[in-house]
């Protein structure tokens, strides 16, 4: 005895998870080839401690582990866990993160489709509140006339801390675009200044950010707009989301371009593209209905100007999507559309 | 050439599998060897058998008359013998059995004399009622599959803005209605122009998806000179574009909310199959005893067939050649529903059997769990929020379901058809529909068995006190002095009645508080209260009097249905009733009564008091006013506390008198 409907579209979920995570693949390139192959030792590192996280939680609830490992829904938090972190952070730090994620963000809140906060932005957050210094040590982009690190040499040290000999990491460290201009305003440094500084004046500079650094940012939107065509994303999420921090980061950078950075460095550096696209639209911590996807992507791109603007992280957009997260099932009950038939009345045709 | 459509929120394109079955014209079905026939052949009622097993009927003879008005007639589709007249396997999801009357056919296919209805007289001297008694006796029901009963929607008090007719047979895999128009399209026509006359219908419009170009030209040819103005109104293509409410939109832009009927906004809509039956059944007095039905799915030659009402699905699937055993779909693959037996016959709703192969129909993969991504929001013609509505039915929340409008939700099975993670969407909402309707049933059984009750416990106490009376009457004619006789017949009633009274506190502090009370209301007016003596009432006692009270008030607000309670009875008892376990008559009517009984109950415990002598009185004499100040607490809305006061001092004359019949035999 089967129940109706009998007809089902074939687009199961392991499709979902699998177009999020090709729609990752150009940024995962473009990272890459800017920071090094470093990256894909983090990635590969998240996906298996992810699997096995997400396992060994499965075999603790007593759920089947095939058809929920195969989901591909703890990759897609591996993959942007990974990319949220420093390309040269330490293998446990990735590890840690993880695990994190996978096994406190998710399986204690009940596994898929039932955790209220962005697994991957959880770890993030508590890497970063817990290990400040290690999650700064950003390396700067191989483009950089720096010492540069080969790509086995990148690995060696992920794995073991230890770097070649004569080399230490302050010589290869560059503090991120959000990072310099923040840590240089704290110090009533003026914006032509700011950028007058190193990481701004290398060759391929596009006068306020490396171009390497916005060709990740280039490639995260490729991904998404692959996304949006395929209708994995809905496009009031990311659309919102990016008005907001545009038009906030626009009409203050209008009023006071000594204080305040330009949308255009709001949109290219940071995690902003990469949120917009793979992490406000995660739908399973965002609300469902129009108007109430609207106000949560606009409020976390306010947040996100706010606390790169004024609050003591270089970045906000995990903050900002943890923050919101929250407020999801409270903007769903607020914003239930009207159902058919049930609409106020707006000149219907009547006979009458 | 085409007119305005209007886009309803959602729907679904699975693939249409139309051009199976399409192809080739509707053959006639040859008649079985056995029928069998349900005798549920519409929503409403079980029409009732007129026949016996062992009769010969003949074809169109009624074998069973409408029962009540949601109901329709079944009738003999060839001429034979019945053999059986039982329960039996239908097809209905459930797998139950319901009554069914066995045909066997004799091949003869004998008609039974028919005399033609002459429904344009009957129009004309305005008799719709016997049209309507008529199309409700040849057994005409909605044929796209909800078998209301036709003749209830050819009721139009005042014109009919819109008249709808709904070509658009929007599941996959069905053509019969496809096959119809084409084949069909001026019959169909002339059953239009008839309802169009019955319903008084200032416009009408047809809509046919686009997929049926043959169909659409088919009505457009045929509505060519008809003498009245109709419209073919293409519409895309789309699931549920056949759905009444989401036509009806699509067509004229009104939303029909759930629980109101399209009518009501100047609008109906009948399936183009049931305005074929309409049309046979009025002009050629041809009951509906076969429709069109779609072969389709896993079967060698896919076709549509007109079959006899109650041909066993097998025979069905024999004759379009059933590749391999298989189970069937009867219905649509997006609404229709399993079948239980492939032994059971063909009813008025039966449009397709589909014979399910591995290949279109796979087994339906795990359930995973909602990730919220939102499709079926975005496939839901009623714009729901579907996820809420499983996360609601799931963790059994079905108020909140149905604060959501559950029961908005037309089960089209969009929503599943799109969920990714394979969530059988619509069987959690008809889970919480039905849990809903059981928990109101059973609501409405438990009133009305605490109605039964209380009015048992009324009469019982009734036929007391006359018993009661009747024997005093006898006393009195044996005695000459009232006052020797040795049970006054009021005190005797008064006592039993204060044994069986249910009223929340039954204890001798309240006994006393409301004897006082009835004391108080019989001396009303005559005797000022004793009341600057009065010491405060303990506290105890108001709290117990509120709670009493509560108890009255609550009751009243639980009785929200009128009441089988005969209210002369009640008004000819006159005599003190416990009217606060009584709250079920209308509330006018039972204000009335319980004022007159309190009177009488007044009177009657100032009269015992009267006779009494005062021993009882300083003890009431004490809690007097301060029980009035209670009672009188201005909180309370006016009506309510003045019925709530009668009440009380009802059952405490009761106790005042039981107290002077004590008082005197003490004496």
């Amino acid at each position: 005895m089967r129940t109706s409907p009998h007809l089902i579209k074939p687009t199961p979920l392991q499709v979902v998870m699998l177009k999020v995570a090709v729609a990752l693949l150009p940024g995962i390139a473009a990272y890459a080839w800017v920071f090094g192959a470093g990256i894909l030792l983090q990635i590969l590192l998240a996906t298996v401690t992810a699997l096995a996280t997400e396992a060994a939680c499965l075999k603790l609830r007593n759920y089947p582990i095939k058809p929920f490992i195969t989901d591909g829904s703890a990759i897609v938090t591996a993959w942007l866990l990974a990319l949220s972190l420093p390309p040269l952070s330490s293998w446990w730090m990735v590890v840690l993160a993880t695990v994190i994620a996978i096994g406190l963000a998710k399986h204690l809140y009940g596994g898929l489709g039932q955790n209220p906060f962005n697994p991957a932005m959880v770890g993030f957050a508590v890497m970063m509140v817990s290990f400040p210094a290690q999650m700064s040590r950003w390396n700067a982009p191989l483009s950089l006339p720096s010492v540069d690190l080969t790509s086995w040499q990148q690995i060696g040290y992920i794995l073991s801390g230890h770097l070649p000999q004569g080399l230490s990491f302050d010589t290869l460290a560059s503090a991120t675009p959000l990072d310099s201009v923040k840590t240089a305003l704290l110090q009533q440094h003026s914006m032509s200044d700011i950028f007058s500084g190193a990481i701004f004046q290398s060759a391929d500079c596009l006068s306020f950010l490396p171009s390497s650094v916005a060709l990740i940012a280039v490639a995260y939107l490729l991904g998404g707009l692959y996304l949006l065509q395929q209708r994995i994303i809905a496009w009031p999420l990311p659309v919102a989301f990016l008005t907001v921090l545009l038009g906030m980061s626009g009409l203050f950078h209008l009023i006071n371009p000594a204080q305040y950075t330009s949308p255009a460095f709001h949109l290219l550096s940071g995690a902003a593209v990469l949120g917009a696209f793979f992490i406000v639209t995660d739908p399973v911590t965002a609300p469902t209905t129009l108007r109430g996807r609207l106000i949560y992507a606009a409020l976390i791109g306010l947040l996100t100007w706010l606390i790169r603007t004024f609050g003591g992280y270089p970045d906000g957009v995990a903050f900002a999507v943890l923050i919101m997260n929250i407020a999801a099932p409270f903007l769903d009950q607020y914003t239930q559309p009207a159902v058919f038939g049930r609409k106020p009345q707006r000149g219907v045709k009547h006979g009458h | 050439m085409n007119a305005q459509i209007f886009p309803f929120h959602g729907g679904v394109h699975p693939p249409e599998m139309k051009d199976l079955s399409n192809r080739s014209p509707i053959v006639a079905m040859p008649i079985p060897a056995r029928l069998s026939i349900p005798l549920q052949q519409s929503i409403g009622n079980i029409a009732q058998p007129l026949v016996s097993v062992g009769e010969r009927v003949l074809k169109g003879q009624m074998l069973a008359a409408a029962n009540g008005n949601i109901s329709a007639a079944v009738h003999a589709p060839t001429s034979g013998q019945v053999i059986a007249l039982d329960a039996q396997a239908v097809a209905h999801p459930s797998g139950l059995t319901q009554s069914c009357l066995t045909l066997a056919s004799d091949g003869l296919d004998e008609w039974i004399a028919r005399e033609k209805f002459d429904w344009r007289a009957a129009m004309q001297r305005g008799d719709a009622k016997a049209i309507r008694e008529y199309v409700q006796n040849m057994g005409v029901v909605g044929q796209g599959g909800a078998v209301f009963p036709s003749h209830l929607k050819l009721i139009s008090r005042e014109p009919l803005d819109t008249l709808i007719i709904n070509g658009a047979e929007c599941e996959p895999y069905i053509t019969c209605d496809d096959r119809l128009m084409r084949e069909r399209a001026i019959e169909i026509v002339a059953g239009i122009a008839i309802v169009r006359q019955l319903l008084n219908a200032k416009q009408v419009l047809i809509g046919i998806e686009d997929n049926k170009p043959e169909a659409i030209e088919a009505l457009r040819t045929a509505l060519m000179g008809c003498g009245f103005s109709a419209q073919v109104v293409v519409v895309p293509t789309l699931y549920p574009s056949g759905g009444a409410k989401q036509l009806i939109k699509l067509l004229t832009n009104i939303e029909v909310p759930s629980g109101v009927r399209s009518t009501d906004l100047g609008v109906q809509c009948f399936n183009v199959a049931t305005i074929y039956s309409i049309y046979a059944a009025l002009e050629h007095a041809e009951p509906v005893i076969s429709r069109v039905v779609t072969l389709t799915g896993n079967v060698e030659k896919p076709c549509n067939v007109e079959a006899l009402i109650g041909t066993p699905i097998d025979d069905l699937l024999k004759f379009a050649g059933l590749k391999s055993p298989s189970d069937c779909i009867y219905g649509g693959p997006m609404m229709g529903f399993t079948l239980p037996s492939t032994q059971v016959g063909l009813t008025k709703a039966g449009n397709c059997i589909i014979a399910m192969d591995a290949a279109n129909f796979p087994e339906k993969p795990r359930e995973m769990p909602c990730i919220r991504c939102g499709e079926c929001a975005v496939a839901c013609p009623q714009e729901l929020q579907p996820m809420d509505l499983y996360w609601f039915a799931r963790s059994k929340n079905f108020g909140k379901a149905q604060e959501r409008n559950l029961f908005d939700c037309i089960e089209c099975g969009a929503c599943a058809y799109v969920c990714p993670s394979s969530i059988q969407l619509v069987d959690y909402y008809r889970f919480a529909k039905s849990e809903i309707w059981d928990a109101e049933r059973a609501k409405k059984s438990a009133d009305t068995a605490r109605e039964r009750h209380e009015f048992k416990q009324f009469r019982e106490e009734r036929e007391k006190e006359e018993k009661a009376a009747r024997l005093a009457a006898r006393a009195a004619g044996q005695s000459v002095s009232a006052r020797a006789a040795p049970k006054p017949p009021v005190g005797e009633v008064a006592a039993t009645e204060a044994s069986v009274a249910p009223i929340a506190d039954g204890d001798d502090k309240a006994a006393k508080i409301r004897a006082a009370m009835a004391r108080a209301a019989a001396a009303k007016g005559e005797t000022p209260a004793s009341s600057a003596a009065a010491p405060a009432i303990d506290a105890d006692k108001a709290a117990k009097i509120k709670a009493a009270m509560a108890a009255a008030a609550a009751k009243k607000a639980a009785a929200n249905t009128p009441a089988a309670h005969n209210p002369t009875d009640v008004a000819g008892a006159g005599l003190p009733q416990d009217t606060v376990a009584k709250p079920a008559i209308d509330e006018e009517k039972a204000a009335k009564i319980r004022a007159a009984m309190a009177a009488a109950a007044a009177k009657k415990a100032a009269k015992v008091a009267g006779e009494t002598a005062p021993v009882v009185e300083p003890v009431i004499a004490g809690v007097e006013n301060p029980v009035e100040a209670v009672v009188e607490k201005p909180a309370m809305d006016e009506e309510k506390a003045a019925k709530i006061r009668a009440a009380m001092a009802a059952a405490a004359a009761k106790k005042a008198a039981k107290a002077a019949q004590s008082d005197k035999d003490a004496q």
